[in-house]
């Protein structure tokens, strides 16, 4: 082992040490080129260290002056090299985060994406109005005994009216069993079990004998509703209808109702919902023309009335002393207006292009 | 019902065009429960025809066919025209179309070159205007038409037609008169009712008895005789007809359908030289025949109500007369019959041979019974009139019962409403439809004769809100009694809807009609309910299964070009055919408990299914058996329910990848992917995979279940340790679990499958089953002499139920 260069300790040898150190640091690039320069700057055969293991050669009086310089230099490369790797690291960051960059508009789709019919979602939000009224929700098969479908809801044997049904039926030949072509038995169902007074809604797929088309579907959804109380009136059917109107399509939309005939409930009623596009607009003189509403003003929805005494005696209610009202709907055409829906095989086909927009709650 | 317009005005006087216009009438009407279907506007689309008069007419010869080239002068100049038509001279006054007219189609007129002539307008025929189905030739003008004139005005071509749609317990409006009536009480004036006609005493006339009491209580019979047969019907009779959408036939046949339309009342003409002795009015006899007036020879049943002489059966009573006395060319004497037959044996009938028509649709509604003479007086009276008849004796056999009467008290409609009526109106309106009334505080109200359907309070009620009109009644909420909200079973399927959405499935709603081909493909020997009348022949059978209605929406997905598709429907399925010859109870009063049970039993099985179908990729990867599975599962989990899965070979599943799914170890579905048998047969996408499960099980066992106990989160470390056993390959990785979970006791936290070996280093028909175990207990932390020991009773407990032997050992 050769003896301690002592001349390393020059101030002149330091400030040169030093200054290479810094230049070294400063003309360093990249953060893999680090250790090399510190080794050569600060490492154990640095100029550096070599001076500090040659502070034992110097005599005493001129040890503590040496080594004062020396630490000076020390210290201040130490901190040029710390503060060099920090700002290496920093610039490796970004640059790393930047080729990590991904495209967020490029999503994989790896959580696969499902729907629920609108059909569905909208009778769910149907049925909550009259829940929230306080109303119950009622259910009935969808093969269906005639006694229920017909015989208990006033269709005599051979009145007409159960022709215009356009029944399916069910064999053998006098089964007496049918489709059910509204939902209507589910009042006489609901008023043979529950116990009065009765307030249900009936939400259901009921069947005709129509071939589908653009306009007709041999199965369609209803919505029903039956109150039976003492003191009903056919106020209290208006009253309701346009509580549910203002509920479900739009605040302050009315219902109107127009005579017809129903075997079932007397008096009856056609039901029509104000357009709650052109709120009626589109009927009045002048008015900007309606495609919802063929510039009508009125949307016809289905029909309603007062229940026939002969219905409420068929289920064991004494007319005399109870009274109620009934009304059905259509939800296949709710869903059309309400989404623009022009053709009803859109509904029935199955094309998943058609569910999917609707998400889960439609 | 198509109504014109001007000739419901003949009866309502004070109904001018001023005081209302079409559109308000049907606005009216529609009001008082007509349904006035839409408003149709006649001649309104022809102008620029005017009189004018031929003044000469040359033959041309040089064509196939007669062509003639004529001039006629409309008064301001003389115009040359070629014309095809024959049935005119010189001198005769025409509907001529001059260059500019517009005649329906719309067909505009110009000046044109034809036959080598120059044609400067046309000479119309009647159904070139738009006025009937006579195209025989032109229409010649009454002498007396001004030159000039404009047709349509002269014609009175312009006419409105109200299309209403008549329901069933509106008989009386399928006449001019039952609206008319309608209408008059719409505006508050007064109506000229065509019924009342002074009809000449019964005596003398051909002999009819009525034998059955029960398909007919009235019959009036009234004869013409010395009937011109060749003259036609004239235009306004034609007119109307045709406005009202009927053909036009014969004088005799026209004028019948005339007072049908009119009136209401169906009547038939006979002719009288044919009928053999007297009517009589009786059911068929059995394998009695009769050939209709459509040439169809057809065998009687012994419901059907017949009109027969001495030969035998020669009408089909209110529904088709026969072809043997048939109203013909050569008839000069007419049998006019005008009956009331009963409703209901009218309908049958109707309905038995297929024959709807103009009159089975009226008597099947009900006909005003008191109608008949005076409907048999207005025929008689037009054939007098228009076809030189002669007036002959009738015959009148009336066995109607008494008229009903109604109790109501005033009070009742205001009931009803909801608001108050004053007693004077609750009486005008009823008088207004036609009833009589008496009484104070409650009144007898005798309906009139035409309102058949007037049987009870309710209906009378109905009568006075309708024409008050239903937008006067109040508008008030009912109080409904607390209610419970939906049961835990409404809620749950529409947890289980929600949760099939979140599986990434799309929910489609099929009709529930399916075929016998595709069940037998499926196999499983599911018997479902048969259609009688199903809307294709092909597809008659409702579905015992979800799966046809998905896999026919999958494939048209596919073919519509989607690649991945994932569908799910819930939907009520028919699983049992039903039972028929259950007794119907009767409607008077609440039927026992017997017989309502008795009617469920005879219902189908219909238990509500969920269902679900994929193809295609998903994640990135083919979709496969697991991904039905998993939904399912999670189907299961959503709804609180732990279902386990079991290999089975069944149906239309892939022998080796299908699993029965298992609620408490019994069977509530199926899972995995489709045998390729039934994925060629019902040409899927290849490896399509399914489930179905029964959902009402479900929901009743999630229901069953009560709320959810907590679990209790212990805050000590847990202890993890790793076991691999090897089985044979058979044995079902569930059962190992199972085992595993049964033997580490309470201990056990969590379980993992995470590593699935087989080859060499287990040998030959086994395989390895890694699985990491998190133990952890409530109170303390475990030592190292419990955790083995809790995985020492694991293992052991799979050595002994499936023979597992610990890997490495
Ligand atoms: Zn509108």
């Amino acid at each position: 082992m050769s003896a301690p260069d002592v001349s390393l300790l020059e101030p002149d040898r330091l400030e040169s040490a030093r200054d290479a150190a810094l230049a070294a640091l400063a003309a360093t690039g990249a953060l893999d080129e680090l250790p090399a320069v510190r080794t050569a700057h600060l490492g154990d055969r640095s100029p550096i260290a070599l001076a500090r293991r040659a502070i034992g050669g110097l005599p005493g009086p001129e040890k503590a002056e040496a080594g004062k310089r020396l630490n000076v230099v020390l210290q201040v490369v130490q901190a040029a090299y710390d503060e060099r790797r920090t700002e290496l690291e920093a610039d490796r960051d970004v640059r790393v985060l930047a080729e990590e960059t991904v495209d967020v508009t490029a999503l994989p789709g790896r959580l696969p994406v499902g729907a629920r019919h609108p059909l569905t979602t909208i009778q769910e939000r149907a049925v909550d109005v009259f829940v929230a009224m306080g109303w119950e929700l009622a259910e009935g098969p969808e093969v269906e005994h005639e006694w229920f479908n017909f015989d208990a809801l006033n269709f005599g044997k051979d009145h007409p009216a159960r022709e215009m049904q356009d029944t399916l039926f069910l064999g053998p030949e006098d089964s007496g069993l049918v489709m059910r072509t509204h939902t209507s038995p589910v009042q006489v169902r609901s008023l043979l079990t529950r116990d009065l007074p009765v307030y249900v809604v009936v939400p259901g797929r009921v069947y005709r004998a129509d071939a589908l088309d653009a306009t007709h579907s041999p199965v369609f959804a209803q919505l029903e509703g039956l109150a039976v109380d003492e003191g009903i009136t056919m106020a209290h059917l208006r009253g309701t209808l346009d509580a549910f109107a203002s509920a479900m399509f739009g605040e302050g939309l009315k219902t109107r109702l127009r005579p017809s005939y129903f075997p079932f409930t007397e008096p009856s009623a056609e039901l029509d919902l104000q357009c709650f596009a052109c709120r009626g607009a589109s009927a009045e003189p002048g008015g900007e023309p309606c495609r919802v509403c063929s510039s009508e003003g009125w949307i016809e929805v289905g029909g309603c009335g007062m229940v026939n005494p002969a219905v409420l005696r068929a289920a064991g209610v004494d007319p005399e002393r109870y009274s109620g009202f009934a009304f059905g709907m259509g939800l296949d055409r709710a869903v059309m207006f309400r989404h623009g829906v022009t053709d009803i095989r859109d509904l029935y086909e199955g094309d998943q292009r058609f569910t999917l927009p609707f998400g889960t709650e439609g | 019902m198509r109504v014109p317009v001007s000739w419901l005005r003949t009866f309502v006087p004070g109904l001018t065009e001023e005081v209302a216009s079409a559109d308000a009438i049907a606005a009216a009407l529609l009001r008082a429960g007509l349904e006035v279907e839409q408003v149709l506007r006649v001649g309104g689309d022809v102008t620029g025809v005017v009189v004018g008069r031929v003044l000469d007419v040359e033959e041309l010869t040089d064509f196939k066919k007669p062509i003639r080239f004529c001039h006629v002068d409309v008064g301001t100049r003389v115009h040359d025209v070629v014309c095809g038509a024959t049935n005119f001279v010189a001198g005769d006054l025409v509907a001529f179309a001059a260059p500019g007219a517009v005649l329906p189609g719309p067909f505009h007129i110009a000046s044109r070159q034809t036959y080598g002539r120059t044609s400067d307008g046309m000479i119309c025929s009647t159904r070139e205007l738009g006025l009937g189905e006579e195209h025989d030739g032109i229409l010649v003008l009454p002498p007396d038409s001004p030159l000039g004139a404009d047709v349509v005005e002269l014609l009175q071509m312009r006419d409105e037609v109200l299309d209403i749609a008549v329901t069933p317990d509106r008989g009386y409006t399928l006449s001019i008169r039952g609206v008319a009536r309608e209408a008059a009480t719409a505006f508050g004036l007064p109506f000229a009712d065509p019924a009342l006609l002074d009809v000449p005493p019964a005596s003398g006339g051909h002999p009819v008895r009525i034998d059955d009491e029960t398909g007919a209580d009235r019959y009036v019979a009234r004869t013409v005789t010395g009937l011109d047969p060749a003259t036609p019907s004239p235009d306004w009779l034609q007119r109307r007809l045709t406005l009202a959408g009927m053909r036009p036939i014969s004088l005799a046949v026209d004028v019948t359908n005339h007072v049908l339309l009119e009136l209401g009342q169906p009547l038939h003409a006979f002719d009288l030289d044919k009928v053999k002795g007297e009517i009589v009015v009786r059911r068929a006899e059995r394998r009695e025949r009769l050939v209709t007036l459509d040439g169809q020879d057809r065998a009687l049943d012994p419901g059907d109500l017949v009109i027969a002489d001495d030969s035998g059966a020669v009408a089909l009573a209110g529904v088709m007369g026969g072809a043997s006395t048939e109203v013909g060319e050569a008839t000069t004497s007419v049998l006019i019959e005008s009956a009331h037959f009963t409703p209901v044996s009218i309908a049958r009938t109707a309905r038995r041979h297929k024959l709807p028509s103009e009159a089975s649709k009226r008597f099947e509604r009900g006909v005003d019974p008191a109608l008949a003479p005076a409907a048999a007086e207005a025929a008689v009276r037009l054939l007098v009139e228009l076809g030189g008849a002669t007036a002959g004796p009738g015959t009148d056999v009336d066995r109607r019962p008494d008229p009903i009467t109604i109790q109501m008290p005033v009070g009742q409609p205001g009931r009803v409403a909801g608001r108050e009526y004053e007693p004077a109106v609750v009486r005008g309106r009823l008088e207004d439809v036609g009833c009589t009334v008496s009484g104070d505080v409650v009144l007898t109200v005798t309906p009139p004769p035409w309102r058949p359907d007037l049987t009870g309070q309710a209906d009378l009620v109905e009568e006075v809100i309708r024409l008050e009109g239903y937008d006067t009644v109040p508008i008030a909420l009912p109080t409904a009694p607390a209610g419970h909200g939906l049961t835990a079973g409404q809620r749950l399927r529409r947890t289980a809807s929600r949760a099939l959405a979140a599986a990434g499935l799309v929910e489609v709603v099929i009709p529930p009609f399916v075929s016998e081909e595709v069940l037998d493909v499926l196999g499983g020997g599911m018997t479902p309910p048969r259609l009688l009348n199903p809307l294709a022949d092909t597809e008659a059978l409702l579905r015992p299964s979800l799966l046809p209605g998905l896999l026919a929406a999958l494939q048209r997905n596919v073919g519509r070009g989607l690649h991945d598709v994932a569908l799910y429907e819930t939907g009520v399925v028919f699983v049992t055919p039903g039972t028929a010859g259950t007794s119907t109870p009767p409607v008077t009063h609440r039927p026992t408990g017997e017989e309502l049970a008795a009617l469920d039993a005879a219902l189908p099985v219909q238990p509500r299914h969920a269902g679900l179908v994929l193809a295609g990729t998903r994640q990135g990867r083919p979709v496969d058996w697991a991904d039905a599975a998993e939904a399912v599962v999670a189907l299961g989990r959503a709804l609180g329910l732990t279902l386990e899965l079991r290999n089975v070979q069944w149906g239309p599943w892939h022998p080796g990848r299908c699993a029965e799914v298992l609620l408490a170890g019994q069977r509530v579905g199926f899972a995995g992917e489709l045998h390729p048998r039934v994925v060629t047969a019902l040409q899927l996408p290849g490896r399509t995979v399914a489930a179905e499960v029964n959902l009402d099980v479900l929901v009743a066992a999630a229901e069953e279940a009560g709320p959810v106990r907590a679990p209790v989160v212990s805050p000590y470390p847990p202890a993890s340790v790793d076991v691999a056993l090897v089985v044979d390959a058979a044995t079902p990785a569930a059962d190992v679990e199972s085992a595993l979970r049964a033997g580490a006791g309470e201990l056990l936290e969590d379980l993992r499958l995470f590593d699935v070996y087989a080859g060499p280093q287990v040998g030959e028909g086994r395989r390895s089953l890694a699985y990491a175990l998190r133990l952890r207990a409530p109170d303390r932390t475990l030592t190292d002499t419990e955790v083995l020991g809790a995985r020492d009773a694991a293992v052991a407990e799979a050595t002994r139920r499936v023979g597992a032997v610990l890997r490495g050992a």
